[in-house]
């Protein structure tokens, strides 16, 4: 009595999985839920200390500009004013970066981006901070902007990086190029084929707009080093790079996580780390750093813009030949993780399907636009836009239905990858296909209701700008294949690693528990087998009799198989440990006359190898689906040629919100993985991949418009 | 200048307030109530709901001197006094509708002024009483169903008086 059950309908798919009690397989609640809900979550942007300072960023306004002075003597003059640094306060490195060590921890006498750092402030109110920063006066001289291929390429292209000395630069083809990589299979110069599609294809810039703003509280300690407490997604990444700037050494640069809101790649590089620390070891006090919306946008990197022209060769009866592909990204002014991005999209550039013949290049450019770097399902979003539109393609050439097409060259278990790594797991493509075709289809006309005409339901809203008139659906399909790892940051693992050590302590298995193994050694037991030894060895108990339903602190450790880099020429290698697939089917009603596209149902099914929250994978799929969504219709960081962001801002930059997502059936299928702990597969980035093709797909259904660039927008259906 | 308002059933006031503080940097800043979140700053994306004598607002656009003498009430306000947890904030947790968790306290706000107005909401009304508050964890699914849960516990027959809001 009392609890009402949820309703039917509200829990799908293994909510509690027979036999999994307390452990792996059973929904659970977030950890953190009930703090999250109370408003008792401490978020990095939550922390405070007494006798804190404020600190602030003055920013480029420029993309491209030399530095020809710096004056900090009015800002301060500024009553309130702390402290006022610029790049000759620097006590030490005076650069970091994930990769390459390009970026200026505050500009020197040069420019890159909108946005670039110039100047710190610490003052005693965030008003204060913003007013001491607008005093500092820099003249700047205007340089000409590199904003793609040919202005970066160019004979007489400016070179961004002139002293270059990363690991790659003495392999690129122009200074202006971060990496390259091809990937080459078969022999594609000599292949032939009966029915042959090309096509240009283009992604749009895209933020991954988490919410929860870039923070962080430094504490300078007695020991003369610091305490960051910081949102983040890599401590051990960010105290790596810290440490020199600080000219600390490691040990005495002291990171704690704080609470994290939202991330999807966009916190793996620096933001407020070094310039939060900065002013605290200047000043000797506490100080606190948080970006604004507006500040966000310029201060961390996004998704890469890319270009993609791709040629598809086909037999008569639909197998695949050849695919040519060339994938151009824009790094922006640094390097970040470009050289990742690169390697993804080359070596999953034809997508899931078996090609005998391949050449696939990727590269990433310096330019002058925003800094790109890693978000979900990096560098493989923007080839599954292509290849998929490629498929789609290939399909009305061959008068054929598009699932079959896709199901005739799908890969499975067992195939080989264009790098030559085989693959060992299950690769259910075609099942996943399958899944998402059968489903039935949402009822047409959904706006039509006995009372009338519901406009919720229809594009445009509750703007009324139709009663139903000029709308036409359209149905369409993704399917994409992603590499995976094993990090809190994509995939809810902070909750799955307390579940898997909790699940094996209480089912006995042997350690190793290391942390446990040290508590336990204290009074001279020790932990054999999960069970707690005397040093005669014997039994007293088992772990999970001493625990009980004590909390588990302790995350297992796991080193998952190793990678190599791909070769430098051919792009043979094993290089990815796991693969991910997802596959997807839109249906959207689209305005033809006023380009409005309203997505009806997003149906998604894919392997998670093991669902260890089964919640939890749910979630992610949804929430990679709508980010997806957001990608096909929605999402754009505009840049100009000049290098400047036109809509850096929630009100110019939209994001899903609940009437833009629709519906998300899903189908999850749990074939275990054998390389992994559990079968496990991480779940969150593959469907952020075929979400958008499916999408724009069904757009292209709808309209007969050839549709090769995303976000879609209005003008682009209208022909405005 | 000084600034008293009720917060949560609580009067409360603060000092040296300068003018141009919103009402979401007070409550966060001077009163000790981080619950309500800053996101966007410009009432694009709700994480700062609260109600304000009764209404929804995006508390980072309301100029904490408008508040001067007003019921606020917050994410902090929503569970009782003995930290039993509100019928949306249980439904939130058991649904998986919290991820990060930055929306939340915004949703939960909206939500609970939903179920307060409208008994059974169809998920179309749903979807408009929460098109202010943005998410990026969840694709909503899991929001929808925290609010489909929370009215249908509302609205059962069985008797419970404890789990009515």
């Amino acid at each position: 009595m009392g609890v009402v059950p949820p309703p039917d309908g509200l829990t799908r798919c293994g909510d509690t999985a027979p036999g999994a009690a307390g452990g792996a397989g059973e929904s659970t609640r977030r950890p953190d839920g009930v703090l999250k809900v109370t408003g008792d979550f401490a978020y990095a942007s939550d922390l405070r200390h007494e006798d804190m300072l404020w600190g602030r960023t003055l920013r480029s306004p420029h993309a491209h500009a030399e530095i020809r002075s710096l004056d900090t003597a009015e800002a301060l003059a500024l009553p309130g004013v702390h402290a006022v640094l610029t790049h000759a306060d620097l006590p030490a490195a005076t650069h970091y970066g994930l990769e390459f060590t390009d970026q200026p921890v505050l500009a020197d006498d040069r420019v890159r981006h909108q946005g670039e750092p110039v100047a710190l402030v610490a003052a005693d109110h965030p008003e204060t901070a913003r007013r001491a920063a607008a005093l500092v006066r820099v003249v700047y001289e205007p340089l000409p902007v590199v904003h793609d291929e040919a202005t970066a390429t160019a004979p007489d292209a400016p070179v961004l990086h002139p002293d270059r000395d990363d690991h790659h630069a003495a392999h690129v083809p122009h200074p202006n190029v971060v990496y390259r990589q091809p990937v080459l299979a078969g022999d594609p110069t000599h292949a032939v084929a009966a029915v042959v599609v090309r096509g240009d294809y283009t992604v749009g810039t895209r933020d991954q707009a988490f919410l929860g703003p870039e923070s962080g509280l430094a504490v300078p300690a007695g020991d003369g080093g610091v305490d960051l407490h910081v949102a983040t997604q890599r401590l051990h990444a960010d105290q790596r790079q810290l440490a020199p700037v600080l000219g600390l050494e490691p040990e005495r640069v002291r990171l704690t996580l704080g609470g994290v809101g939202g991330a999807f790649g966009a916190r793996e590089d620096l933001s407020t780390q070094a310039h939060a620390c900065l002013l605290a070891l200047h000043t000797g006090r506490p100080v606190k750093m948080v970006y604004d919306r507006h500040e966000s946008f310029l201060g961390h990197v996004h998704r890469h813009p890319a270009t993609l022209s791709y040629e598809h060769g086909a037999t008569l009866d639909g197998r695949l030949v050849y695919v040519k592909g060339r994938i151009v990204l824009d790094s922006g002014a640094y390097a970040s993780s470009s050289p990742a991005v690169v390697g993804n999209a080359a070596s999953l550039g034809v997508g899931p399907y078996r090609v005998p013949h391949v050449a696939m290049e990727a590269l990433a450019l310096y330019t002058n636009n925003p800094p790109c770097g890693a978000m979900r399902g990096l560098g493989a979003v923007q080839a599954c836009f292509a290849y998929e539109a490629q498929m789609d393609r290939l399909a009305v050439a061959l008068n054929m239905d598009p699932v079959e097409l896709r199901r005739r060259n799908a890969l499975t278990q067992g195939d080989t990858m264009p790098t030559g790594q085989r693959v060992d797991a299950p690769a259910p493509v075609a099942e996943l296909l399958r899944l998402v075709r059968d489903r039935p289809l949402p009822p047409p006309r959904p706006w039509e209701t006995g009372d009338g005409v519901d406009p919720r339901a229809l594009p445009g809203g509750l703007a009324n700008s139709s009663v139903g008139e000029g709308i036409v659906r359209g149905v369409g399909y993704g399917v994409g294949i992603e590499n995976v790892g094993f990090a809190e940051g994509f995939d809810d693992h902070s909750t799955a690693g307390v579940r898997l050590a909790g699940d094996r302590m209480r089912r006995g298995e042997p350690g190793p528990w290391r942390g446990n193994e040290a508590a336990w050694n204290a009074p001279g037991l020790r932990l054999v087998g999960g069970e707690v030894v005397t040093p005669r060895g014997e039994v007293l108990a088992s772990l999970a009799e001493v625990l009980g339903e004590e909390a588990v602190e302790r995350e297992l450790e796991f080193r998952h198989r190793p990678a190599e880099p791909f070769d430098r020429a051919t792009g043979q290698g094993f290089g990815h440990v796991q693969y991910s697939f997802c596959a997807h089917r839109a249906v959207v009603d689209v305005d033809i006359e006023l380009g409005l596209v309203r997505v009806v149902e997003l149906a998604a099914a894919q392997d998670v190898g093991r669902a260890i929250n089964p919640r939890a994978a749910r979630g992610q799929i949804h929430g990679g689906s709508a980010q997806g969504l957001g990608l096909a219709v929605l999402e754009e960081i505009l840049v100009g040629p000049d290098g400047l962001v036109r809509d850096p801002s929630f009100t110019d930059y939209l994001i899903p919100t609940i009437l833009d997502v629709p519906p998300m059936p899903l189908d999850i299928l749990e074939l275990a993985e054998a390389h992994a702990p559990y079968g496990r597969c991480g779940a969150g980035e593959a469907p952020t991949l075929s979400a958008t093709p499916a999408i724009v797909a069904a757009i292209r259904q709808a309209t007969r418009l050839p549709l090769t660039r995303v976000p879609v927008r209005p003008e682009h259906l209208t022909g405005t | 200048m000084r600034v008293t308002l009720t917060v949560n059933g609580r009067e409360r006031s603060a000092d040296h307030v300068w003018e141009g503080e919103s009402l979401l940097y007070v409550l966060r800043e001077r009163l000790g109530l981080p619950g309500s979140k800053n996101a966007c700053g410009q009432g694009e994306c709700g994480s700062c709901t609260v109600r304000l004598d009764g209404d929804l607002v995006c508390s980072c656009l309301v100029a904490a001197g408008q508040a001067e003498g007003c019921e606020v009430r917050t994410v902090e306000g929503l569970a009782d006094a003995d930290g039993r947890l509100a019928p949306i904030q249980a439904a939130f947790v058991e649904t998986g509708a919290v991820r990060c968790g930055f929306c939340t306290p915004g949703l939960l706000l909206a939500a609970e002024e939903l179920l307060a107005r409208v008994e059974r909401p169809a998920d179309a009304d749903i979807r408009e009483a929460l098109a202010g508050n943005l998410c990026r964890c969840t694709g909503y699914e899991s929001v929808l169903d925290a609010v489909r849960l929370a009215a249908a516990r509302a609205t059962a027959p069985a008797a419970d008086p404890e789990r009515r809001p």
